[in-house]
């Protein structure tokens, strides 16, 4: 049973990762922001985790606003992707430029928040 | 437009087999008549779109035709006083403004504790008109800002009926929420409260999360999240969209509807939306600690796993591999999750659901454990007639709407379902929850009446056509033949169609005249000045409350301390300008129960009390010469229930006689001479209120008091209006001790 799932998992490792190399640059490049906002957070909670989480608003403020790009970043990749048969008739521009505007909203609404 | 298709593709299916000539010209004639009707079209829908704006202005002002404008009921003073000091001093002072007016000798951190939307709204619009040099009073703009506000509210209605079904739809919603009487009875001019604000902001967030949802587009989810903003910032009632909005998604995943579109607009939405929400101070960190936003939570980590799944499902390509993969992930998911809720509720982390809205989901907590929540008029329990009163023909136009939207499913249509349903539920809960329902209500109902009519009139038009051309045709389709054979078989459809034209006709020229009614009567009195008819039939206003405010503005020392009951905290602070003990903000129990305490006992307890809170005056409101019915005394049974709650020493029994309350000779001794009692009925017993009975009959119980012969030792009368409604004592100082 044990050694059913494991070999499972190492198939499904395999496969998941030949299809990856296969995905178009720019895809991967979103996706290593994504992974890098995510990092981030990951180190801003277990910062928090060290120190205590006194001032509440700055903490809060910081990990969401790595997860938010990281969101945002994800509905680009989204937008962006030529397979997604929805969004086929987005111009690549007019995601981008929607990506950058909600951004900016982000980081200003975190600026004011950060106290 | 259907009506108008169906017949150009009847028309050109039977022509198909006639000379070129007549395709030719009938084909020309056509293309320039749908030019022309496209423009009609236009403007015929600018036109009555124009005309509901207007509507929705005017019928909202009956009560500043009849009295003044003025400023309507007890909330809207507070809002017409933090406006005021917003315009005076600046954003600054006002989000950083500590009163020490209110709550004596506690004070309010107003700026914390209030939802600015609604006084920053009216103070950009004052600051707007002075710009173009019109030098308004902010009184003006203050009472003028709601019924403004529910002519933007048709605008988005349109757009929203539009969004989910057709224009037609959307004209009609548009129609039907400009005189709604649920949302007229809290957007008249001169209700300047949140409620006006609020509705205008819900509509608005529900309409750009919808289009997002139906779009995909980024753009319109910040719209939302911005929308959700304004909403929080203006209203309590925002817990309505975080929690709804996740519902939705919810449902939309189980049905098997979640796609691309669905995880922009909700994630977008939810995380700016969060954000923009937590800069107001009053809501603070709740969206990550209170119970009530822990769905909007979970909902968004599910949308992280539901993708995450698509993705590795779209890479994978073996079912197999994915089923292996799909377990263990669901279920470590859900442990995590599971686990994660588990410690923060128990660890007290994720606050549970605070009682305002518990008392929604368990109606019977509120009266066995918060007498305050309980004693509000608003919050009770919704009867039958309020339904009918506020909705009228839309409440069986209602069920018919929802049977369309169930005809045509779609992301659109599933939204406004849930919308209707649980906010029909929560209406059927509290009475002021009526106006919530009112959009989804107006809007399903008018996608019935669009359908009804639009099947209708192409029912009307189909015939013709088809009964015109079916004699040139030679072979024709199997369609247009079978139309002709229903034609000859029931050759009274027509008239039908028309008759039930004519029935729809009736019942929305019926609704139009009851909203009217309904606005003219029940919803347009301002409650601060009353209204009676004469023996003449001619109409007598009573202005007694002013009438007090004012003496206390001008009578009494700037630094007096009023104590009265809390429902007229507000409007004292507004108009007398003097220091109050409790006010309608009721965030103090305890100061509350104090106060409560104090009118239930007799006058040297409640001396006591007095000095210790520094009270000068006194007020308390009267009903027993006019008969009217809304006065301290029919309140004080809520003031004993309060203040027994913290104060063991007042038991409610001890006023009843039989669980009775009477004031007359047979009340109980307690009630004949607690200071209330004393207080209204200070030399009223030597008032005639009305012919033929003695002296000392108090109208508004209908009944002869008591105990007249009342002597005040630690008070004295200082103003009684001049229909006695209000009246103010001073406290007098304590007498030397030698």
């Amino acid at each position: 049973m044990v050694k059913s799932t494991t070999k499972d998992a190492q198939d499904l490792f395999h496969s998941l990762r030949s299809t990856y190399v296969a995905t178009p640059t720019n895809l991967k490049i979103i996706d290593l922001y994504v992974c890098f906002a995510v990092f981030t957070a990951l180190i801003q909670v277990a910062y928090m985790a060290l120190v205590g989480s006194f001032p509440f608003n700055s903490f809060l403020s910081g990990v969401l606003s790595c997860i938010g790009t990281a969101v945002l970043a994800v509905c680009l990749r989204i937008q962006v992707n030529k397979e997604n048969k929805e969004f086929k008739d987005l111009a690549p521009e007019r995601a981008f430029a929607d990506f950058v505007l909600c951004n900016l909203v982000l980081h200003l609404v975190i600026i004011n928040f950060l106290g | 437009m259907g009506g108008k298709s169906e017949p150009a593709k009847s028309e050109s299916m039977a022509t198909t087999t006639t000379s070129p000539d007549l395709i030719n010209s009938s084909f020309f004639s056509f293309k320039s008549l749908k030019l022309k009707t496209k423009q009609q079209e236009l403007l015929l829908r600018i036109a009555i779109l124009g005309l509901v704006y207007i509507l929705a202005f005017i019928a909202r002002l009956f009560s500043v035709l009849r009295y003044e404008s003025m400023i309507h009921e007890f909330d809207p003073y507070f809002n017409y006083r933090t406006t005021l000091f917003l315009t005076e001093k600046g954003f600054y002072e006002f989000w950083n403004w500590f009163d020490s007016e209110s709550w004596y000798p506690l004070g309010r951190i107003i700026g914390g504790t209030l939802y600015p939307g609604l006084m920053v709204t009216a103070a950009l619009i004052y600051w707007a008109l002075r710009f173009l040099r019109f030098f308004v009073h902010i009184r003006e703009v203050c009472v003028l800002t709601a019924p403004f506000f529910a002519s933007n509210t048709t605008l988005v209605a349109y757009f929203f009926g539009k969004e989910i079904w057709d224009t037609g739809a959307g004209l009609v919603a548009a129609v039907l929420i400009a005189i709604c009487p649920g949302y007229i009875s809290r957007s008249v001019a001169g209700s300047y409260d949140n409620e006006a604000v609020a509705i205008f902001a819900l509509l608005l967030t529900f309409y750009l999360f919808v289009k997002a949802v139906n779009t995909g587009s980024l753009a319109w989810a910040l719209g939302s999240a911005f929308g959700y903003f304004y909403m929080v910032s203006a209203w309590g009632g925002y817990v309505f969209i975080i929690n709804l909005v996740p519902l939705y998604v919810l449902v939309l995943l189980i049905t098997g509807r979640y796609s691309m579109r669905l995880y922009i607009a909700y994630n977008c939405m939810y995380i700016l939306g969060m954000l923009l929400a937590m800069q107001i101070r009053f809501v603070g960190f709740q969206h990550v600690q209170s119970g009530e936003h822990m769905g909007a939570m979970g909902v968004f980590l599910l949308m992280q796993v539901f993708y995450f799944l698509d993705w590795v499902k779209y890479q994978l390509n073996d079912t197999k591999l994915f089923q292996t993969f799909l377990r263990i992930t669901v279920t470590s998911a859900i442990l995590v999750g599971g686990i994660a809720l588990g410690v923060g509720t128990a660890s007290g982390y994720i606050s549970p659901w605070t009682g305002r809205f518990y008392s929604l989901l368990d109606p019977t907590y509120a009266k066995d454990h918060i007498p305050i929540i309980a004693s509000v008029s608003e919050h009770q329990p919704t009867a039958w007639s309020s339904f009918m009163f506020d909705y009228h023909i839309l409440l069986f136009l209602f069920p018919a709407g929802l049977y369309f939207c169930f005809k045509r499913l779609s992301d659109a249509t599933i939204f406004i379902v849930m919308y209707g349903l649980t906010s029909l539920y929560f209406a059927g809960v509290m009475v002021r929850l009526i106006l919530v329902a009112t959009p989804a209500v107006c809007l399903i109902s008018a996608i019935a009446v669009s359908a009804t009519v639009k099947n209708l009139t192409s029912l009307l038009r189909t015939k013709q056509k088809v009964s015109q051309t079916g004699s040139t045709k030679g072979a024709g389709s199997s369609k247009a033949s079978s139309k002709v054979t229903l034609d000859q078989s029931q050759p009274f459809q027509k008239n039908g169609a028309i008759a039930l034209l004519v029935g729809v006709f009736y019942l929305l020229s019926r609704y139009a005249i009851h909203c009217t009614w309904v606005t003219s009567e029940a919803y347009s009195s301002p409650s601060i000045v009353l209204a009676a008819r004469g023996a003449h039939g001619n109409r007598i206003l009573f202005d007694d409350y002013r009438e007090a405010y004012y003496w206390l503005r001008q009578n009494t020392p700037t630094d007096a301390k009023i104590m009265s009951w809390w429902d007229y905290g507000y409007q004292i602070t507004a108009m007398g300008n003097r220091t109050v003990i409790v006010d309608n903000n009721t965030w103090n129990n305890t100061h509350i129960a104090t106060v409560g305490r104090a009118m239930s006992s007799n006058e040297d307890e409640a001396y006591e009390i007095m000095r210790s809170l520094d009270v000068n005056y006194v007020l308390v409101v009267f009903g027993g010469v006019t008969g009217y019915s809304s006065d301290d005394i029919n309140k004080f049974l809520w003031m004993v229930r309060i203040g027994g709650g913290v104060f063991p020493v007042i038991k409610e029994p001890d006023y009843l006689v039989n669980g009775e309350f009477r004031v007359d000779k047979g009340a109980s001794p307690k009630m004949l001479n607690c200071l209330m009692y004393k207080l209204c009925y200070y030399r009223f017993g030597e008032l005639t209120t009305e012919y033929g009975k003695p002296p000392g009959y108090d109208r508004a119980r209908g009944g002869e008091i008591g105990n007249k012969d009342i002597k005040l030792e630690h008070l004295e009368e200082a103003y009684t209006t001049s229909n006695w409604i209000v009246r103010i004592y001073r406290v007098k100082p304590p007498t030397n001790r030698l």
